[in-house]
């Protein structure tokens, strides 16, 4: 299953330079455990997102490696230390290959 | 329930009381064994070994906020912090965590880096059954530091 909808993401508009910002991100997707059985029977296969990155000005500064444990529509929040105006790529990748990326600008000042 | 057998003096009742609901909750374990299959702690373990080899762990240092009873093993909400400055010189390099009651071991690994400014992350996991999760946290030295805690989880997500 391609990432169909689209992600949300929260980070603060502005921040002095030092201060360490939490980011918020959330998007839909079922992440298929591979462990359920259909109504037949039959196994259910495994279709997660199992990366997802985060990068500020084209230099990524963390990634969670997500296992068929975490929830359905995966929340993950985490921190950033501001130093310069910029923007921020976040990419989701699930098991068949398929991205998702949203941007987010941050001015420091 | 027949008078006979050993009828239990007023002292012994809860003795027995016990005893039925020991006998309860094997009939229900047995019922449960065959049709799904948990890690344990030694596959737990395994998968440390295989990330991190034979390495002394320390305590403390890492910070797990997890509910202690979970209603919904679906969602359950999990916070980490680990105690570090997050300067180039001194950093958490990553962050793994673990549950030992799950179909698999693995919940999430999380890489951080000096622009993380602190290295904290928050998302909603999956649990099988009340069980321990582990985080173990690798800094940029190479040294490892570890927590545990144990959820009461009433409704269990990851259902077959």
């Amino acid at each position: 299953m391609a990432i169909k909808s689209a992600p949300r993401v929260r980070v603060p508009a502005q921040a002095k330079a030092g201060d360490i910002i939490e980011i918020k991100t959330l998007i839909s997707h079922e992440m298929e455990s591979g462990q359920r059985k259909d109504s037949a029977g039959k196994p259910v296969p495994r279709d997660i997102i199992n990366t997802f990155t985060a990068a500020f000005n084209g230099k990524q500064f963390f990634q969670a490696d997500w296992f068929p444990a975490v929830s359905a529509n995966p929340y993950q929040s985490f921190f950033f230390k501001a130093s310069e105006s910029g923007e921020f790529t976040f990419t989701w990748k699930d098991d068949a290959g398929a991205e998702q990326k949203a941007t987010a600008k941050l001015t420091v000042g | 329930m027949t008078p006979k057998g050993n009828a239990p003096a007023w002292g012994f009742a809860p003795t027995r009381r016990q005893a039925l609901q020991v006998a309860a909750l094997s009939a229900f374990a047995a019922v449960l064994a065959p049709r799904l299959s948990f890690a344990t702690e030694a596959q737990v373990a395994d998968e440390l070994k295989k990330l991190f080899g034979s390495k002394p762990m320390g305590e403390g240092k890492v910070k797990l906020d997890l509910p202690e009873i979970a209603e919904n093993g679906l969602v359950v909400p999990i916070n980490l912090d680990v105690d570090s400055p997050m300067t180039d010189a001194d950093y958490v390099k990553s962050v793994h965590v673990f549950a030992d009651g799950n179909p698999l071991p693995q919940v999430v690994s999380y890489h951080f880096t000096p622009a993380s400014g602190r290295a904290a992350a928050s998302a909603r996991m999956r649990l099988a059954q009340t069980q321990n999760v582990i985080a173990v946290a690798e800094m940029s030295n190479g040294t490892l530091y570890t927590t545990k805690a144990q959820v009461k989880v009433t409704i269990g997500g990851c259902g077959g």
